[in-house]
């Protein structure tokens, strides 16, 4: 009797205590996000927007680093799509089983935990030195392109994954070689998914800091890039150099950055989210 | 036949494509060995290994890699030290007792975490935490191992609850429902039938929140400081591998110079560990999945 | 021995068959997958225009036969055949065989309806489009009248830009069916098709095989002996890898020479 009492109040007693460290976590990001919206969301206007950096912190704005950021996150997707989305069909429908496969796909799981500063000292002997691109966005976009093509290559195995096969039998029996079937079938019925894992993917490359400043991305440029050769910053590297200064008044335009470049990131989720779930509610099987 | 031809060099172009993840890794494995071997031709790897300084951007050099490893491994405890007993009860919270649709929000809530840019953790960390820790233990420095170590443990929350719930999800029902069955409570069948069961897909989602939070760098970078120095003490400004590849990567190194090779140096050391865990969780993955087909 | 034995029961009976063309032949044919034998040494012949159901308990290779013949089982891991499969005299497994070129002359249809996630239209279109035909008037034509053959066109005829998933399971069938009559294949194989179907719409399908034995020939692979017996001329009876008896469906079912055959059709095992 008292045994089995002891027994219920041990379990009740976690019940609560993962009751906390659950909403722990919201918590947590609560207080990160109205922090952030405290300190930075006064600061936010069309100035700070448009405006060039500056040595004075109420007349720095982000134009140069945003105008970086859109520049990085295209030219990434360009380069980063096509092969990742290729790698990833190879990978599912082609070499399926075989030794080289078995290798390819450890490799790219090994790919995938590569801390990304790695990548950054990649992309700075190969695409800045060796293919003497120098410091600009195309070698910041090929770098990161390349950091990643692992996420990329997984989530669109997943969603090919997620064709049933009777499709593809149906298909082929009616004659439609292999690439027919995989361009008119599976990938046309997958491509939610597809492209939810390649949102997700840029999202998370334009949230990078360390491999662009290793590629050499500088903390002060005084003009927006207006070619892919160009000297650039990024979002997250103005926060950064935002951040390393001692004056409140720079944490404050930290802050407001940290808002837009969380809109940005909070944006790209939310349309990978609703991508996916539109997918999944118009194909049932 | 025509159609034959073109499908011939679809498959190449597709296979062209998944050779780039050859590539990138040869590419890692090469110029990290290229420029270390230049590096080792310097500085003995003797003394890399067994000085305990690090000071290569000093007059008075020194080349010990341990203050780096020191650094990283005290930020990667503090983190785990976080992330492990939050992580894994809010993954058994949410399987065994949480309501179902419960489970379904809250889930993709917490993985918001890890979409965070890292550099946000760092500001949050610098701003928030430090000073907040401060106002308990006023001998806190401004940067320090501990408030950059327990943000990054909140961050890698979402890798330690959302996998270790997947692996508590695929233990088989019968199990769960045997233990019931005999009049366990939840809390009994938790940890002596479902963590048991689930064990190895915990450990993966454990090592790879390790190795997540080793190449981890911004948050580090801006709030733990940038002094390499050999101490376990999470109160004091230290430095790991990741944040000082960055502050060589701010400042003007002339490339070629030994300096600059010393970043190639940290790099390995941090390739190494890196590759070592996801290794080591890919060979229980794989053990696992054999266990139960 | 036995092949010749039940080559001259077939030369036998119903006259009318046998002096069709032989579309199908298929000499020696041994399967294995890895080292598992699921055929053994399989000789038969398959007349044009005619309906032959293959029939025998689960795993009695008698799919796997059906698929031998378009090679759908060219996918499967370490399959692997041996003798030769000869249609409209053209070994099918020699190398230089195009598949794609003999799966237009051979179409399937599979056991669960398996339209593609897109319009009505688009489904039967889709093989035409994939064989290079531009011709739209064409495609339209052959699209109408493949619907009108398996009797679904009155029942889709305003729906044609609907998705082909919002039909039920027996019009997802006749439309997967369509899919296949519109390349006007010579053959088209059926893989247990009414095994997801209501009686009623089993009963439209079996109707409409009627039909189409005057135009393809048909080979159908079946659990429900009754249905073998309503459809079919020929049927064929596997067991355990093995051709047991290959017969005109009437004597199968009414007077089988074979002991095992006897036993599965009063229903003793299977």
């Amino acid at each position: 009797m008292t045994n089995a009492l002891k027994n219920k109040l041990i379990d009740n007693a976690f019940k609560v205590f993962g009751i906390i460290c659950t909403l722990f976590g919201l918590v947590i990001l609560g207080i990160l996000i109205f922090n952030i919206a405290e300190v930075g969301l006064t600061r936010i206007d069309w100035n700070f927007i448009t405006s060039l950096p500056s040595r004075k912190a109420e007349k720095a704005g982000i134009y140069t680093a945003l105008m970086g950021t859109v520049w990085i996150l295209f030219l990434t997707a360009i380069i980063a799509f096509p092969i990742g989305v290729g790698a990833g069909i190879y990978l599912e429908e082609y070499g399926k089983k075989s030794k080289w496969a078995n290798f390819l796909e450890i490799n790219i799981s090994n790919l995938a935990g590569v801390p990304s500063i790695i990548y950054g000292l990649l992309g700075l002997e190969i695409f800045v030195r060796a293919f003497n691109m120098g410091g600009s966005i195309l070698a910041g976009s090929f770098t990161l392109a390349l950091l990643i093509l692992p996420i990329i290559i997984v989530s669109t195995r997943e969603a090919l994954k997620a064709v049933p096969s009777s499709i593809k039998d149906a298909s082929v029996a009616l004659g439609a070689s292999k690439w027919q079937t995989i361009w008119n079938q599976t990938l046309p019925a997958s491509i939610g998914g597809v492209l939810t894992g390649v949102i997700l993917a840029i999202s998370r490359a334009i949230g990078e800091t360390a491999p662009l400043i290793v590629v050499g991305a500088l903390a002060y440029v005084p003009f927006a890039p207006s070619s892919p050769m160009d000297e650039f910053t990024v979002m997250p590297i103005q926060i950064f150099n935002w951040v390393s200064r001692p004056q409140h008044e720079f944490a404050v335009n930290a802050a407001a950055a940290i808002i837009i470049l969380l809109l940005i990131t909070f944006m790209m989720n939310g349309v990978a989210v609703y991508y996916r779930n539109k997918w999944q509610k118009k194909i049932k099987w | 036949m025509r159609t034959r031809t073109q499908e011939n060099i679809i498959e190449a172009l597709l296979k062209l494509a998944t050779s780039i993840t050859i590539l990138t890794t040869v590419g890692i494995i090469g110029v990290l060995l290229y420029e270390t071997i230049a590096f080792f031709k310097e500085v003995s790897i003797i003394e890399f290994l067994t000085d305990l300084e690090w000071t290569p951007l000093f007059s008075q050099k020194h080349f010990g890699i341990l203050p780096l490893v020191s650094g990283t491994i005290l930020t990667t405890l503090i983190a785990i030290g976080v992330a492990l007993p939050l992580g894994l009860t809010i993954a058994i919270y949410l399987n065994m007792y949480a309501p179902k649709g419960f489970r379904k929000s809250f889930k993709p809530m917490l993985e918001v975490l890890a979409a965070i840019p890292t550099v946000v953790y760092g500001f949050f960390a610098l701003t928030v935490v430090t000073p907040f820790l401060q106002s308990i233990y006023p001998n806190l420095a401004g940067f320090n191992a501990l408030s950059a170590g327990i943000v990054m443990g909140i961050m890698i929350i979402p890798f330690v609850s959302s996998l270790s719930e997947d692996a508590l999800y695929a233990v088989p029902k019968t199990l769960k429902e045997a233990s019931f069955g005999m009049g366990a409570t939840r809390f009994q069948t938790s940890f002596k039938v479902m963590v048991p069961a689930a064990s190895s897909g915990i450990i993966v989602s454990v090592i790879l929140a390790i190795s997540r939070a080793i190449g981890e760098t911004m948050i580090v970078a801006i709030a733990a400081g940038q002094q390499p120095r050999l101490t376990f003490d999470p109160t004091v400004p230290i430095e790991t591998i990741t944040a000082y590849i960055v502050q060589v990567s701010m400042g003007d190194v002339p490339h070629g110079s030994l300096e600059y090779r010393t970043i190639f140096a940290a790099g390995i050391t941090l390739f190494i560990f890196t590759f070592l865990l996801n290794t080591l969780s890919f060979w229980i993955k794989k053990k696992y999945q054999e266990k139960y087909d | 021995m036995q092949v010749l034995e039940k080559q001259q029961i077939m030369t036998g009976s119903q006259k009318l068959i046998e002096e069709k063309k032989t579309i199908i032949e298929a000499r020696d044919v041994n399967v294995f997958y890895g080292h598992f034998q699921a055929l053994k040494g399989i000789n038969l012949t398959i007349k044009e225009n005619s309906v032959t159901a293959f029939i025998g308990p689960s795993g009695c290779g008698k799919s796997t036969f059906l698929r031998c013949f378009n090679r759908m089982n060219d996918y499967i891991d370490e399959f692997c055949l041996d003798g030769e499969i000869l249609i409209d005299n053209n070994k099918i497994y020699w190398n230089k065989i195009v598949v794609e070129e003999l799966r237009k002359e051979v179409g399937m249809v599979f056991q669960k309806p398996n339209p593609f996630p897109k319009t009505i239209f688009e489904n039967v279109a889709y093989g035409l489009k994939i064989h290079g035909i531009k011709d739209k008037t064409y495609i339209e034509e052959q699209v109408v009248k493949s619907l009108k053959d398996v009797a679904l066109w009155d029942e889709v005829k305003d729906d044609l830009k609907k998705s082909a998933l919002a039909l039920s399971g027996g019009q997802q069938q006749r439309l997967c069916i369509a899919r296949t009559l519109a390349v006007e294949p010579k053959i088209i194989l059926m893989d247990e098709p009414t095994s997801a179907l209501d009686p009623i719409s089993t009963a439209k399908i079996e109707e409409l095989l009627f039909d189409l034995k005057q135009k393809y020939t048909i080979v159908i692979v079946t659990h429900n002996m009754q249905q073998a017996a309503r459809i079919s001329d020929k049927t064929a009876f596997f067991y355990m890898g093995d051709l047991i008896e290959y017969d005109d469906t009437k004597t199968i079912f009414t007077n089988p020479k074979q002991e095992k055959t006897q036993n599965y059709i009063t229903g003793r095992f299977g």
